[in-house]
């Protein structure tokens, strides 16, 4: 092949496969599209703040986002003590070649690739029969009050969903802060564990941020695990104890899109409620990416 | 000064302040080391779990009699008369439990996720670390990524209320939820996890081998497809393998887009069912004990061990590629 033909066809090849990112991303941007037009015109305060009415056609989706809000804040208030730890062990407490930082390790990575609606299993399997039940037991009270779904149980299967997220992160975050901070903490007479609290852990914090904020953000966005760990579609009140049953966005949208009785009418409701929901989740996101790129920059 | 060891220098003893302060630098480590085995103890909480509700298909007598190996994969005669064949239709005056038409379905979608995943995410990955000038590759990494973010439900959204007609309209399809149309948008949620990592494992590979490749007299395409591609294979291995096992497990797209039919067909224009949509569209009718709930924690069992293996092949592949570069590296 003449060395012209050779140029010619890798200019060609390299344009195609620019083609392929172009494909990708035309994508999303067709999906945002889709979901701002189609969503846009139905937003409003009293949709954002008011409960659903007329059998879920008409009305707000103020419910929820509570039960979302709520939800991922017990969620968050559930994984970064334990994440966070965890982290600290791999990083600053364990011994080289330790066996338990491998199995950890390997614990962790495997933790990320559990398909969520097995997390969904568990949550049923564990937190409300085996935890819930025993409770109930327990306490000694004859009906169930705590061995069925509920916003508790919901919380801690995302929370352990969101382990490795948060982990990951702390890590890096971890990484990120220069060991000479730590040595020159050392030297002058810190013990390790002041170290780790007055001058790593404060260093180490917008990397720990990050990793709540992707956490809240999937926690915001998964449906399966909570299926049958406590949401549901329609309920009369708020929330109002950490036994009750609760509204949430994601599945909202799932239900209004399959179940509808009347797809045209629910249309404009169900677009705008996938638009809170999609800015909900890219918004957090970019937070996340602003708190990684600054500091990155910081680093530098 | 003291001749030999007559009066050696007694042990001092702690004052209270240091002494806590020993006590609280093992009280830290100790905390720390317990959250430790949190994350091992959630992963084997998550098998024991999952799998004793399956496990009362072997331990139940009524169980037994519904469920046994043959009846799971070996085809069955459902009706009299006619020839012996796979269906799973566990609501019924005869539960049919065979697994076979679970498995078709998850295979076909996924099959169809991967076929139109991997060559756009490899490639567009390709472009990214290979020919993309330095600006457009800080755009278009986030850009890309910002895919990941979508939720699933959000994809499943889209397929329903916009693909699923267009698809139709475009192929003729009879059935408007079907495979095809599940397995699209499975590409569309595991295309950002095949790109990111495979771009990862493709700016690994170091620079000299490209400035090599170039001084050769190679042009940019033979150099990328020719020699950091290979390099960086077993990276984007991995890459695929991570996709495959999210496909497998996704759930909200494919019970929204694939007609959720447990066809025993590998017609991808038929409806489908898949592994995790099973569990999730059956779970909230079934009685709690009954042998139903513990098939469908036995689906999720075979779940669990599937992505398992998977995540351990990834993980040697990662590996094997770490060693691959750093060796030559070093040499």
């Amino acid at each position: 092949m003449s060395h012209r033909v050779r140029r010619g066809l890798s200019a060609l090849l390299s344009s195609l496969s620019g083609l392929a990112a172009l494909l990708i991303v035309s994508m999303l941007v067709v999906i945002l599209v889709d979901v701002f037009l189609g969503g846009v015109g139905h937003l409003s305060w009293e949709f954002l703040t008011q409960p659903p009415s007329e059998g879920m056609m008409e009305g707000g989706i103020f419910p929820a986002l509570y039960g979302t809000a709520v939800l991922t804040l017990l969620m968050t208030v559930a994984v970064m003590p334990v994440g966070v730890a965890t982290a600290v062990y791999l990083h600053e407490y364990a011994p080289p070649h330790s066996v338990l930082a491998r199995a950890v390790r390997v614990a962790v990575h495997n933790l990320a690739g559990v398909p969520s609606i097995v997390y969904g299993l568990f949550g049923l399997g564990f937190f409300v029969h085996f935890v819930g039940g025993g409770l109930d037991r327990a306490l000694g009270s004859r009906e169930l009050h705590w061995g069925q779904p509920s916003l508790l149980w919901a919380a801690l299967t995302l929370a352990v969903l969101t382990l490795p997220v948060v982990i990951v992160s702390t890590e890096e975050a971890l990484r990120a802060v220069p060991v000479e901070h730590r040595t020159a903490s050392l030297a002058l007479g810190a013990t390790q564990s002041q170290t780790l609290f007055r001058v790593v852990l404060p260093g180490a914090l917008p990397g720990i941020l990050t990793g709540a904020v992707l956490a809240v953000s999937r926690g915001a966005g998964e449906v399966a695990p909570i299926l049958f760990t406590g949401v549901s579609y329609y309920l009369p009140d708020l929330p109002d104890s950490l036994s009750s049953q609760f509204m949430h966005l994601g599945y909202h949208t799932y239900v209004l899109a399959t179940q509808s009785p009347d797809v045209e009418a629910s249309r404009p409701l169900l677009y705008a409620t996938v638009l809170v929901l999609l800015a909900l989740t890219f918004a957090l996101n970019l937070v996340a990416i602003l708190i990684r790129a600054r500091t990155r920059r910081r680093g530098d | 000064m003291q001749q030999g060891l007559v009066g050696v220098a007694p042990i001092p003893r702690l004052s209270a302040q240091a002494r806590w302060r020993q006590v609280r630098e093992r009280l830290v480590a100790g905390v720390v080391t317990l959250a430790a085995f949190a994350g091992i103890a959630a992963l084997v909480l998550i098998l024991v779990f999952v799998a004793k509700e399956a496990l009362r298909l072997l331990v139940s007598e009524e169980a037994r009699q519904e469920v046994s190996l043959g009846k799971l994969f070996l085809p069955q005669v459902v009706r009299e008369g006619r020839p012996a064949t796979f269906m799973w239709q566990p609501v019924s005056a005869v539960p049919k439990v065979s697994m076979i038409p679970l498995f078709i379905g998850t295979l076909k979608m996924t099959l169809v996720a991967m076929v139109v995943a991997v060559p756009l995410g490899v490639a567009a990955a390709l472009y990214t670390s290979e020919f993309a000038p330095r600006r457009l590759r800080e755009v278009l990494k986030p850009t890309i990524e910002m895919l990941a973010a979508i939720p699933s439900v959000v994809i499943g959204f889209f397929l329903l209320m916009v693909l699923a007609s267009a698809l139709q309209e475009a192929l003729g399809l009879p059935s408007r939820l079907n495979a095809l149309l599940a397995g699209l948008g499975l590409a569309l949620a595991i295309v950002p996890v095949i790109y990111t990592v495979s771009e990862d494992a493709l700016t690994a590979v170091p620079r000299s081998y490209r400035e090599a490749s170039l001084a050769l007299g190679a042009t940019p395409w033979e150099t990328a497809w020719r020699v950091v591609l290979p390099a960086a294979a077993p990276g984007v291995l991995a890459a695929c393998v991570l996709g495959f096992g999210r496909a497998i497990g996704e759930t909200m797209i494919v019970l929204m887009a694939s007609g959720n039919a447990a066809l025993p067909t590998w017609q991808l224009t038929d409806s489908a069912r898949s592994m995790s949509a099973t569990i999730a569209a059956e779970m909230g009718e079934v009685v709690v004990g009954s042998t139903h709930y513990s098939l469908l924690f036995l689906i999720g069992v075979e779940l669990f061990l599937f992505t398992f293996v998977l995540n351990l092949l990834a993980a040697a592949w990662t590996r094997a590629v770490l060693r691959r570069l750093g060796g030559a590296e070093a040499r």
